[in-house]
């Protein structure tokens, strides 16, 4: 098993005909992803690879029975992007969009919440179950079927996890990105409580960074109900208080948001946390052992 | 983006919350005929730096007369004024504000910020104002109050009385009023202005039951800015790094830190990483640079050039792991910048992922004398070794 994606999702990519979009689109299907539908308004008709574009997602839904959407629409657009997704009856968005102003996804938590839907992202790398599917912009390669979960605030940090794990000889479940901005669709927590009940997951790789309190929060979770193992990492120890390290949410400020701080939470929490990035791979493999 | 005091005040005054009579100076004559055209005994004169922290550095002086007004003026102008939020080279002061002096009866602290957990805004209230926040809430927790607004209701008057009636001593009746006024107005800014902080410390209620906002600062969410092109003009490029704004112009993500091993990473997260590493090693980063998931190749040479121009960088590290951006683009942009700039300082280069092969192919034929690390922790060893 792996959580909220699988072999028979069938996704929409929402922005399909932009650079990025026509690109990763290619790139999932090369894994064998089910890319479904592509929607671009006013240019429905059309075809990037194959897979036909329509004007509206709840075109893509009606017509190709879409029940995932991968978002590649510019900022400024977003926003509507994901309520209209969310709005059709899809029900994972993974929205890859990097710069989404904040206070639109404000709106955007606000009409989510009480829906089942599941937005993973913004500015995230995406989800992927290896084997089974990839939607999103990671490297498939690197990944390998297996036991472990991994869940992250970054991309490449998760790329770096991810081939660390599989040269151990850890495969994974399913990993996903859940985004770098301040406001997110889904926490640390809402993933954890999934991998609870896969009995596929046998052990969690968190990956969190400054800024922030999602991993206190993480930690308080995992101490009170989560029943396997959590081997975490968290960048950003040297980062200097005040400035924003790339990710939008990567800012410490008024004292908050510190990698020790978080650190020492996860540790009283008994999680194993590797300070160091280059022996992730290794702690993983010792915890799971 | 930052915004100077006098830019947030200007556009507070533009969304109904009083602000002092002020005019912006940048030299002792503009100075003398704005003490002119504003009422007192007393002026105040304050530098427009960025960086908190002012008043305790000397940066905010309450003055008597006409004269003291332009002889502060001049010894504050064109000088760097050091805050505990500038570092240690501070902040040259390029302008001042002189203001009109306000009789206060008692400081408040207002400030909206968004709450991440709740994913809307929230205003904070204290009575404890002109002080510093964060030691109030570190020492005297109980004395902040906090409303979250729902983004799909907007501001309520509830939501002003529930802070407002939180005051262990309320104000007066009379300016109850002004207080849930500015309260509503300093949410509709936030929302309008797309800011991601705005914070007045102190809000004060004058001797003569007036509330006005003394101090201020702004931050405007920068993934807004494309929707508000009338802030752009307040945008101070002297406020920047001279380093981060030539990285600026080629869409890298730089920040000048301050020690002496450069990084060069594609991702955020993987560049914060990457520094601790660094900082493991027993070594300290001299910036954080994240090239982006894309980078041309271009963007890979303009790069190394941002880092070289850090005179105190002794060795760089380049740490990529190759997803959308393919490890032989980054080869051939390392090279080329390496030949460009004749460089002699270690250069230890760690690849991973897309088309690794190609780039170490890349980098082996180029001639030159790279550090090749097979993996992080051989790549902190090499780091190690220059320091």
């Amino acid at each position: 098993m792996s959580i909220l994606v699988d072999e028979k999702s069938r996704i929409v990519v929402q922005g399909i005909t932009g650079k990025e979009g026509a690109f990763h689109t290619k790139q999932m299907l090369d894994y064998g992803t089910k890319v479904v539908a592509g929607v671009t308004p006013g240019k429905g008709g059309q075809k990037v690879e194959g897979v036909p574009v329509f004007n509206t997602v709840r075109q893509a839904v009606q017509k190709e029975g879409a029940n995932v959407a991968c978002i590649f629409v510019p900022p400024p657009f977003a926003a509507d992007a994901v309520i209209d997704a969310a709005a059709s009856g899809i029900e994972v968005i993974v929205c890859i969009t990097e710069g989404i102003p904040v206070l639109d996804m404000v709106k955007v938590s606000g009409f989510l919440k009480g829906r089942d839907c599941v937005l993973i992202g913004p500015n995230c790398p995406g989800i992927i179950s290896p084997g089974k599917t990839k939607v999103g912009i990671m490297p498939g390669f690197i990944h390998s079927q297996g036991p472990m979960a991994v869940i992250s605030r970054s991309g490449t940090l998760t790329y770096e996890a991810v081939d660390q794990l599989t040269r151990v000889g850890l495969g994974q479940s399913t990993c996903i990105g859940i985004g770098g901005d301040p406001i997110v669709g889904t926490t640390f927590i809402d993933h954890l409580k999934r991998f609870k009940n896969d009995p596929d997951t046998e052990g969690v790789v968190l990956i969190g960074e400054i800024g922030g309190s999602a991993e206190e929060e993480a930690a308080e979770y995992i101490q009170r109900e989560f029943n396997k193992p959590v081997i975490a990492f968290i960048a950003g120890q040297t980062a200097p208080p005040g400035r924003r390290m790339g990710h939008a949410g990567a800012i410490i400020s008024g004292g908050q948001g510190k990698a020790e701080d978080k650190i020492k939470a996860l540790q009283n929490a008994g999680i194993t946390v590797a300070i160091n990035l280059g022996v992730l791979g290794q702690t993983a493999l010792k915890i799971m052992k | 983006m930052k915004l100077h005091e006098y830019q947030a005040k200007e556009l507070l005054g533009n969304w109904g919350i009083p602000v002092p009579v002020g005019y912006l100076a940048t030299t002792p004559e503009e100075a003398a005929k704005a003490a002119q055209t504003i009422a007192g005994p007393p002026w105040v004169v304050k530098a427009q730096i960025h960086a908190g922290g002012r008043g305790k550095a000397g940066g905010v002086k309450v003055v008597q007369s006409p004269e003291e007004v332009v002889s502060v003026t001049g010894s504050l102008l064109g000088k760097p004024l050091k805050t505990k939020q500038t570092g240690p080279e501070g902040s040259v002061v390029n302008q001042v504000f002189i203001e009109e002096g306000v009789d206060i009866e008692r400081e408040f602290y207002i400030s909206m910020v968004i709450d991440r957990t709740t994913a809307s805004p929230a205003m904070i209230f204290s009575q404890a104002g002109g002080t510093d926040i964060e030691e109030t809430a570190a020492k005297s927790a109980g004395q902040i109050y906090r409303e979250n607004i729902d983004p799909a209701v907007g501001w309520m008057d509830h939501n002003a009385r529930n802070l407002l009636y939180s005051l262990d001593s309320l104000p007066p009746v009379e300016s109850m009023r002004a207080f849930m006024s500015v309260m509503a107005n300093v949410y509709k800014a936030f929302v309008n202005l797309d800011c991601s902080l705005l914070e007045i410390n102190p809000l004060v209620l004058t001797k003569d039951g007036k509330v006005i906002a003394i101090d201020a600062k702004i931050t405007i969410d920068d993934n807004a800015l494309f929707r508000h092109k009338e802030l752009l003009a307040l945008d101070d490029p002297r406020e920047k790094d001279p380093l981060e704004l030539m990285a600026n112009e080629y869409n890298l993500n730089y920040i000048r830190l301050n020690g002496n091993i450069g990084a060069m990473v594609n991702g955020a997260g993987l560049a914060m990483a990457t520094m601790d590493v660094i900082k493991m090693a027993g070594a300290e980063p001299a910036n954080f640079l994240d090239v982006g998931g894309s980078a041309s190749e271009e963007m890979i040479t303009r790069g190394v050039e941002i880092i070289l121009k850090d005179s105190r960088v002794k060795a760089i590290l380049i740490n990529i792991f190759g997803g959308i951006l393919r490890c032989d683009v980054l080869a051939r942009g390392v090279v080329a910048a390496a030949k460009k700039t004749g460089i002699e300082l270690p250069l230890i280069v760690r690849l991973e992922g897309t088309n690794v092969e190609a780039g170490r192919e890349i980098l082996n034929d180029s001639g030159l004398k790279f550090l090749v690390a097979k993996d992080l922790a051989e790549a902190a060893e090499l780091v190690a070794r220059q320091v």
